[in-house]
């Protein structure tokens, strides 16, 4: 069966850990979640291919898992806190997974966020909607939301007060 | 009665707990991000809280995907570090509020929210960061300065609870301290945040103007990020910054107007924008000494009219 769509598929370069993934994704994340233990770690690095069995993940999560293949882990389910697990038992800091996720090294992925991280300018959306968001502005909302309210007020008690909360508005311009 | 004084908003990013631990806060990177708490901790040894109610997340340490519940309270006696993969953090085991916990979780559930109750539970990162950040570095040997309330919040599995939700939460959980009859001084710390992606080809996202309006309206005008959907909080401050609704939990659990205590803000620690926010209810003692004693004054003349009519009298 089709992923069913949601707004966030909009987001660009994110695979949203949303319920659906959850399930499909069980097996992978139990399996990372196994790699908490020092025993089970060594014998997975013995023989990967032997160890996944366990763990009934499907041909393509087990593929993933044996290319490290992140993103792909992710977009089958798998959930960052637990695939960077699998990372960890690599001996791979989480830098280094970010970098191998973002297609970039570690060095350059670094530098990056150094200098104030990945910008959401251009990052926002893959249908265009890149303009920032309205939540962002904060004390002029305020003032909006009070005008709404006054407004409410005014429209309930009569024409003298509605017109009063009108012309409020109008002053900030 | 017990009460809410203050309200702490910290990011939890392991780095930093990773950083205390393998004693590297001097090197400047890491200066950085602590010498930005050093107010804090100052802050909080003059506030001398009697319990923290610490809301975070736990990031697949206690909880795995076996069972995923949306706010869990930990009402055990104590709370050992969890073992994150590396063996549990150098830090002492939190000691619980049992009977406060217990009260809480009464009072939400009859308020419709219906909590789950952990009575043996290990905290990760998510919870030990912001104590070490707020309380200092203490060694795996001393003690925590206070006991701790955990309520974890998922927010690792789409979706989390609504912010519109974890405020009404803070909301019922205020009302649950106010009703508890010992005089206790609360705390109660959101935590997570601010901006980041840690997931996929758009990780190392972070988004200032974001978190600076989001930090802004939560010392001003909660309400209006009461209504932010989910979206678009994972488009602005990427898909695991929505670990931000935590912080509602702990905005609603103060008055509607607060004093901001302190604020501090960089960029990155590891992978995250690093925010912390001290937000205090306006003191209400203020009102009491100026009623208080006028009562007294009243009982002890009316006693002592008492006194000399019973002297007469007999």
């Amino acid at each position: 069966m089709a992923r069913e769509q949601h707004d966030y598929d909009d987001i660009p370069g994110t695979f949203v850990f949303d319920a659906e993934r959850s399930r499909q994704g069980y097996a992978i994340n139990m399996f990372c979640m196994s790699l908490m233990k020092d025993e089970n770690r060594k014998a997975f690095k013995a023989n990967e291919a032997e160890y996944l069995k366990k763990f009934n993940l499907t041909p393509e999560q087990t593929d993933a898992v044996l290319k490290r293949d992140y993103n792909r882990m992710l977009e089958l389910g798998g959930n960052i806190y637990f695939t960077a697990k699998l990372g960890a038992t690599d001996g791979h800091s989480f830098q280094h997974l970010a970098a191998v996720m973002t297609g970039s090294s570690q060095p350059d992925y670094a530098a990056m966020m150094l200098e104030g991280g990945r910008s959401v300018e251009g990052n926002r959306s893959r249908s265009g909607k890149n303009t920032p968001s309205k939540y962002l502005g904060a004390a002029p909302a305020k003032k909006t939301a009070a005008a709404k309210v006054k407004a409410k007020a005014g429209s309930k008690a009569g024409k003298a007060k509605s017109g009063k909360a009108k012309s409020k508005p109008a002053k900030r311009k | 009665m017990a009460t809410i004084i203050a309200g702490i908003g910290s990011s939890h990013v392991p780095a930093i707990g990773a950083a205390l631990d393998n004693g590297k806060t001097e090197e400047p990177y890491w200066k950085r991000v602590f010498s930005g708490f050093e107010k804090s901790q100052a802050w909080m040894r003059e506030a001398k809280p009697d319990v923290a109610i610490v809301v975070y997340n736990d990031h697949a340490s206690a909880f795995s995907v076996e069972m995923i519940p949306t706010f869990a309270l930990g009402c055990a006696a104590e709370f050992p570090p969890a073992d994150e993969g590396w063996g549990p953090r150098p830090v002492p085991v939190a000691q619980g509020h049992p009977a406060l916990a217990a009260h809480i979780a009464q009072s939400c559930i009859l308020d419709e929210f219906d909590l789950t109750i952990c009575n043996k539970m290990e905290i990760d990162h998510g919870m030990t960061v912001p104590m070490n950040l707020l309380f200092g570095k203490i060694e795996k040997g001393g003690h925590w300065p206070c006991p701790v309330i955990p309520l974890a919040v998922n927010v690792v599995m789409y979706p989390p609870p609504t912010g519109h939700r974890c405020f009404m939460l803070g909301r019922a959980i205020r009302k649950a301290v106010e009703s508890y009859p010992e005089d206790l001084k609360v705390v109660i710390f959101g935590t997570g945040g601010l901006s980041h992606q840690i997931s996929g080809p758009r990780a190392g996202l972070i988004n200032r103007k974001w978190d600076t309006a989001f930090l802004d309206n939560l010392s001003k005008d909660p309400q209006k990020l009461v209504k932010i959907p989910h979206i678009e909080y994972m488009r602005e401050a990427g898909a695991e910054g929505i670990e931000m609704v935590m912080w509602l939990v702990m905005r609603g659990a103060l008055d509607d107007k607060v004093d901001e205590v302190y604020r501090f803000y960089t960029v990155p620690a590891s992978n995250t924008a690093v925010g912390h926010i001290i937000l205090a209810n306006k003191r209400r003692a203020a009102k009491k000494p100026a009623t208080k004693p006028k009562r007294l004054a009243v009982k002890r003349k009316r006693a002592a009219a008492l006194a000399r009519v019973q002297r007469i009298r007999s």
